[in-house]
């Protein structure tokens, strides 16, 4: 199965366009066609042609960037649904799928009708799509890119014979050189002596040959399906008591559990929604401080969500999921036991609970002379401790917003007040000169350079100024221990 | 003379276990700093958004290591109070301080030291003068003074303890070592008429 427009089709299915369309691509500093639709085609555009040419062909060319990784999502997307015909759907080079519907094609009343059905929901769903049926990979590729249709089975060359030779799947080079021997189709090929084409040519050219006539194996590696983390409980009769709720979840939590544990995988986010009796659905948000999959220690961390929920007239299906996963590989168990990591975990994930689990963070070292930015606040749950802290000189125990008070000249007033106390200075030790970090901009560092002192009042606080020398000016920020 | 009677320090300080403390006066954030330099493992620090003032980790590393530092940011005194209750009763962080705005009821005191007596883990509540909680187990009221010498001396008072004598010290504390030391009290020392403020 070929989508020969698969980028652009993805496009106008979102954002249907009337008249010539395509997109385009930066390569090599200059934007190429990507890919376009067939409006476009008949206009003679092709791709790989720079988009200044194509507009000079067709002045009213809608275009847009081209986004490769949305394709490759959307051929995932296709993927999936291809599994409707059979189990095996693997991916063929970027703008393709390989289906071995061996034993399945009965299912859709044989052959014609399954490719006639694909044909039909693939023009419904808007995507324009050329498939061949064939006995061989090779063969069908080959159909599929050059006429399009069914091979009947056992006779290959019949289908295939008329074909030139770039359907063989081969590099330009290798059907150049084949054009000018004049071996055009694939039955001239066929037709030709294997020996001085294999010593000309190398393996390749009778390597495919063979795969698409049948006579070399060639496998499809089907993708496998991503393991989903979900499980639902209806229930005969609603219930409405807590503990009756937190027992169906000890259930569904086990089943998803065994899951992740034969995936080792372990939740770092699960989702529980209770859909009532009136058809309205609560859920429970939980998210958890480190991936977790035993669920004698997730269960717990449910009780404080599960006890907020509005049961009105019952509850009558249950449905978890965990929405975010991370691996977590089997580890072996020691006596040197991390027990207390596990317990910290736990609390930080029950307080997460309560507050957000972005809320409780720590600190981790950062490299910047600025007070403010010597240090970065990050969420627990995401960070592990690291780094060391250096701190050459002296540092403020609280930091707070610079107060101003009275003070002029370089040297730390004798008298001042702040916070209305009044202070005397009974030493001070500095300056300490500070610059703005000027490729960064921060508007509390406008007043350029800081002069920072470590003032000892005689009245006990130990205070941290600073003086702004390109406008003057004196500021209280910290205060020592 | 009063000096000779001085209780020793150590008897209340490294604070009682399972046990709620409170601390108050200019140098409270200096006294947390100790006691968390003091604390087994990780620290929980209960601080609510909307203070303006921030701890400096920076600053706090001339006291202990602020990787065992764990933060929580909460809206207001009730969710604080709410953390603080769990983590104390869940026993897995051995010291909680709290930052608190407003007086607490003696409900909430009390709820407090039973939780810190489940957990078998310490309290300090850090509040402002006049703020004291009667279920608190001891109330301390730090200041800094100055010293000629000496940069980080406080005077460390024992306002209320429940189970033993009340007393001043003046401490300085020891960066490079990070140990705490008692100093003569304020009687014996030159200068000290001036320096008791």
């Amino acid at each position: 199965m070929w989508f020969p427009r698969l980028a652009s089709d993805r496009v106008l299915r979102a954002h249907p366009v009337d008249g010539p369309f395509a997109l385009t691509l930066k390569q090599n500093n200059a934007n190429r066609i990507y890919c376009l639709n067939a409006q476009a085609e008949r206009l003679g555009l092709h791709r790989g042609m720079s988009v200044s040419d194509a507009r000079a062909f067709c002045p009213d060319l809608q275009s847009r960037p081209a986004e490769p990784r949305s394709d490759m999502r959307f051929l995932h997307v296709l993927r999936r649904w291809a599994t409707r015909y059979c189990p095996w759907v693997g991916l063929e080079g970027d703008s393709g799928l390989v289906l071995d519907i061996t034993g399945a094609a009965h299912l859709f009343g044989g052959e014609a009708m399954m490719l006639s059905d694909m044909r039909q929901q693939l023009a419904r769903g808007g995507v324009s799509g050329r498939i061949g049926l064939a006995d061989t990979r090779g063969a069908a590729w080959a159909l599929a890119r050059h006429g399009e249709g069914l091979a009947a089975p056992g006779a290959p060359m019949e289908a295939l014979g008329a074909l030139p030779v770039t359907a063989l799947r081969l590099d330009e080079g290798t059907v150049t050189a084949l054009q000018r021997l004049g071996l055009r189709s694939i039955a001239e090929l066929e037709a030709t002596a294997r020996a001085p084409l294999a010593r000309r040519f190398g393996p390749e050219p009778l390597l495919r040959l063979d795969q698409a006539l049948g006579r070399q194996p060639e496998q499809i590696t089907p993708l496998a399906e991503p393991p989903h983390y979900g499980a639902r409980m209806t229930l005969p009769e609603p219930i409405g008591l807590q503990g009756d709720v937190m027992a169906g979840a000890a259930r569904l939590l086990e089943r998803i559990c065994d899951r992740l544990k034969a995936q080792e995988a372990g939740a770092r986010a699960l989702c529980l929604t209770l859909r009532r009796v009136d058809q309205e659905a609560q859920s429970v948000e939980l998210r958890l401080a480190r991936p977790l999959r035993d669920p004698a220690r997730i269960l717990p961390l449910f009780e404080r969500g599960v006890s907020k929920v509005e049961a009105g007239y019952g509850i009558d299906q249950m449905r978890l999921e965990a929405t975010r996963v991370e691996p977590l590989p089997v580890q072996q168990l020691s006596h040197v036991s991390t027990d207390s990591r596990a317990r910290l975990d736990d609390l930080v994930s029950r307080l997460g609970t309560r507050i957000g689990l972005e809320n409780i963070r720590r600190f981790l070292p950062a490299d910047s002379h600025i007070p403010e930015r010597g240090f970065i606040v990050a969420p627990a749950a995401y960070s592990r401790p690291e780094g060391s802290w250096v701190s050459l000189r002296p540092r403020p125990l609280r930091l707070f917003a610079p107060e101003p008070i009275a003070g002029s000249g370089p040297r730390p007033p004798q008298h001042f007040r702040w916070r209305r106390m009044r202070l005397v200075t009974a030493r001070a030790t500095g300056p300490e000169r500070i610059a703005p970090e000027w490729w960064l901009e921060d508007d509390n560092w406008r007043s350029g350079l800081r002069d920072y002192w470590h003032v000892e009042t005689r009245q006990g606080r130990r205070l941290w100024l600073f003086h702004t020398p390109q406008r003057p000016g004196w500021f209280v920020q910290g205060e020592f221990a | 003379m009063f000096g000779i009677m001085m209780p020793d320090l150590f008897d209340s300080f490294p604070l009682r276990k399972a046990r709620v403390h409170e601390a108050c006066g200019a140098g409270a954030t200096g006294f947390a700093a100790i006691a968390a330099a003091r604390a087994a493992s990780d620290v929980l620090w209960i601080h609510e958004t909307w203070r303006p003032e921030v701890l400096n980790p920076v600053g706090l590393s001339a006291f202990c290591d602020p990787a065992k530092l764990l933060v929580a940011q909460v809206n207001n005194q009730l969710e604080a109070l709410g953390v603080a209750e769990e983590t104390l009763r869940d026993g897995a962080i051995p010291l909680v301080v709290i930052e608190l705005s407003q007086p607490l009821s003696l409900t909430a005191g009390r709820r407090l030291q039973l939780a810190a007596k489940d957990g078998g883990t310490t309290g300090l509540c850090l509040i402002s003068e006049e703020m004291g909680s009667n279920a608190a187990e001891t109330r301390w009221r730090c200041a800094p003074v100055f010293d000629a010498q000496d940069s980080t001396l406080m005077a460390w008072e024992i306002i209320k303890n429940k189970a033993g004598t009340l007393g001043i010290w003046h401490v300085r504390w020891d960066r490079t070592s990070r140990r705490l030391d008692v100093v003569s009290p304020v009687g014996e020392r030159p200068g000290s008429a001036r320096a008791s403020g």
